[in-house]
């Protein structure tokens, strides 16, 4: 589904991911962990699209093209989605809009009819109730007044009504407490199944508890120092990333 | 240059073009030969003349204003020509009479005028550099007794409208532009609603500068009659020249007793050269309307998309008991823009309200100026005012300035202020591209919410158009 290989990524003139590979399959769950600093990401960033980071070397397939000619919101219709560690607010635009806005954008790149706003609401009312959403937050503007546990369970309402191929959640863990991330990796793994493929960037094993990974990978200085299962996140929690240094 | 190779440098500003006519042109300069040329070319009544005289004679002593937040440099009004207007061979009965390049500009603006094509619901004077080329639907109009024409031909057909009412909101000598505007303008557009008419349409004036190194003088009278409404539209844009070119308009509204005037406004003059700021029209407008009667109620809403320079101020003088005034703006600049834009409400009857919805967008290298005034008079028991100033700014090259005045003569009044400022950040746009929205409709995304509550005010023929007006001038800062 996914093929990273030897990427080599600057932003503003400091090299950042230095020959980072990585290969993911459909129904995979991958992990990706790794000190501040290292490029994990960059990564995120890189694969959404985000115009301050160069790519200097290195290729990116995404479901057999080539990721890296793709505009922002052409790999979002062939089926990326990236979760912001920092969604972003934006006033006078409710939920509502902007995710009718997206899926239909999607579906029109797909050939499909565009959805009316009463089919629309209803569909995201469903989402809403499955992930225990309140319905205020389809007329709320986007993440605007939003607690921190909010707006990343947002990121995965979001994810929940475009049902994303392969879906990259940066952090999606950070800030939230317990009870919140027990609420969001639940939002998580109902959506996934032998089709799509998942890309967790944490600092944190205990997000993994919830959502298993097959594949753990340590990321220093760029590059990938050290992939394993599950268990390889519960030896760092332990030991620190100290030793792949 | 030919036109088509001066649209293509300036695809930006598609209605940059020059429409090739002949014109019956005055020659540069301004002197009382002028004014009385002027006149005479409109065989006006001599109350017209003497009005034109007045003003020419208190013009000659004024300076322009300087306190506007702009710099502008200095005008020579001795090298601009005072009256331009498309030759013609006989008089026209109809509009389908139009010079047919003069009806293509039209089909080009957007603006179709021929009968079949016209817009379903909105009916049109149509000003072309000095003078109207007629209106529509005059018998739809006609049948419900509301008149819409030129200020030429109201000059001939109600001259005791225009004795009674002309220079009673702006009086001639209200500041430089308005004397100038007295003294020359050359057409404009009258509309009047008989008492307890509801206008059957929206009315709409589009004005279009075409000939070169000319002034556009025009002037609006609005009169609604006790219990009438009326939605008025106005639209303008310019060819793409490389000197500036005045516009110095003035409108006056009055509304009777619970009479309702909506008065809009999409402008989108050619604002110059993005890069050098060479050229574009200077926008000195000075608009205000008088809440004369019990309840009436006026309405201005304007979208500012272009103009090098805009100077403008539509008002509301609160005089009866009761009366609204309301003002909702957006102003966006980009490139070497300048504008200095609000609104002036003067509460003088009991319990009258009013409303200040000011939205500006920065961009570029350009300055937006939001300036107001609140003035509540000592007879103006329980007046409210509630107004609400916000800027976004687009990267960080531009600038926003909010000077809000307020006076409160009397302490029953309640006043309410908001302000914000905002970015437009790139990291808005990624989010939303990152959702499949496309870069375009991500800039329209943010901008209609940021322009919502002022954008909803427009008639809705024309909310679309603005709302693509403005993504269509923020792309290429953006992007």
């Amino acid at each position: 589904m996914l093929e990273i290989k030897n990427l080599h990524v600057s932003v503003e003139g400091e090299k950042i991911l230095k020959g980072f590979s990585l290969t993911v399959n459909a129904g995979e769950i991958h992990a990706i962990m790794g000190p501040n600093g290292a490029g994990k990401s960059t990564l995120a960033k890189v694969l959404a699209g985000h115009p301050d980071y160069e790519i200097t070397d290195g290729s990116i397939t995404f479901l057999g093209k080539n990721l890296l000619e793709l505009e922002i919101d052409e790999r979002a219709h062939l089926g990326l989605f990236m979760g912001f560690q920092y969604p972003v607010e934006i006033p006078g635009v409710t939920n509502l809009q902007f995710l009718h806005s997206a899926l239909n954008s999607k579906r029109k790149s797909q050939g499909e009819a565009p959805l009316s706003e009463e089919v629309f609401r209803e569909l995201l009312m469903s989402k809403m109730q499955e992930m225990e959403i309140s319905p205020t937050f389809a007329e709320r503007d986007i993440n605007g007044g939003f607690s921190g546990g909010e707006k990343k369970r947002n990121e995965i309402l979001q994810m929940a009504v475009l049902q994303p191929k392969l879906a990259v959640l940066d952090e999606t863990d950070s800030g939230l407490d317990i009870d919140a991330m027990k609420v969001v990796a639940a939002g998580v793994k109902s959506q996934l199944d032998d089709e799509n493929a998942l890309i967790l960037i944490t600092h944190y094993q205990r997000l993994l508890d919830y959502i298993k990974p097959q594949f753990v990978h340590v990321v220093v200085d760029g590059k990938i120092a050290k992939t394993g299962g599950a268990e390889l996140a519960l030896k760092l929690e332990e030991k620190g990333y100290a030793i792949h240094q | 240059m030919s036109t088509e190779e001066l649209l293509a440098e300036r695809e930006e500003y598609k209605y940059g073009f020059r429409t090739e006519i002949e014109s019956d042109l005055f020659p540069k300069g301004l002197d009382e030969g002028t004014v009385r040329a002027l006149s005479a070319k409109k065989e006006e009544p001599s109350f017209m003349l003497e009005f034109r005289l007045k003003a020419f004679r208190r013009w000659k002593e004024m300076t322009p204003p300087n306190w506007g937040h702009l710099d502008i440099a200095p005008i020579d009004f001795q090298d601009i020509r005072y009256y331009a207007a498309p030759k013609k061979k006989q008089e026209l009965s109809s509009l389908d009479e139009v010079d047919p390049e003069i009806l293509r500009t039209f089909d080009k603006l957007g603006i179709p005028l021929e009968e079949q094509k016209r817009l379903s619901n909105v009916a049109v004077d149509v000003v072309f550099d000095s003078v109207s080329l007629g209106t529509t639907f005059h018998e739809t109009l006609e049948k419900a007794g509301v008149v819409l024409c030129s200020m030429s031909e109201a000059v001939k057909r109600y001259p005791e409208l225009l004795e009674k009412y002309l220079g009673t909101v702006v009086p001639i000598g209200d500041n430089f532009y308005t004397a100038l505007n007295s003294a020359v303008f050359s057409d404009g557009s009258f509309v009047y609603i008989p008492k307890g008419v509801r206008s059957p349409m929206e009315l709409s004036t589009y004005f279009r500068i075409n000939e070169r190194e000319t002034g556009q003088f025009e002037r609006t009278l609005i009169i609604a009659e006790p219990g009438s409404y009326v939605s008025y539209l106005e639209g303008c844009t310019a060819p793409a020249y490389d000197e500036n070119q005045l516009h110095a308009a003035v409108v006056e509204l009055i509304a009777h007793d619970d009479a309702e005037i909506k008065y809009s406004t999409v402008q989108n003059w050619y604002a110059g050269d993005r890069k050098t700021g060479k050229g574009g029209i200077y926008n000195f407008v000075t608009k205000r309307g008088r809440c004369a009667g019990k309840r009436s109620k006026i309405s201005w809403t304007q979208v500012e998309a272009g103009a090098a320079i805009t100077w403008k101020y539509p008002s509301c003088i609160l005089q009866g008991d009761d009366s609204v005034g309301e003002f909702y703006s957006v102003a966006l600049t980009n490139g070497k823009m300048q504008a200095d834009t609000g609104t002036k409400m003067i509460h003088l009857g009991k319990r009258t309200k009013s409303t200040i919805i000011s939205k500006g967008i920065s961009a570029d290298e350009s300055s937006n100026t939001y300036r107001g005034l609140v003035h509540i008079s000592s007879r103006a028991e329980g007046a409210r005012n509630f107004t609400q100033c916000d800027s976004m700014l687009v990267k960080n090259n531009c600038s926003a300035n909010t000077f809000p005045y307020i006076e409160v003569h009397n302490d029953t009044a309640e006043l309410e202020h908001e302000a914000s400022t905002s970015k437009m950040n790139e990291e808005q746009l990624f989010y939303l591209q990152t959702r499949g929205i496309s870069q375009e409709d991500a800039i329209q995304m943010i901008v209609n919410g940021f322009c919502e509550a002022v954008i909803k005010e427009l008639p809705l023929e024309f909310a679309a158009e603005a709302q693509k007006l403005l993504t269509l001038k923020l792309e290429g800062s953006v992007g």
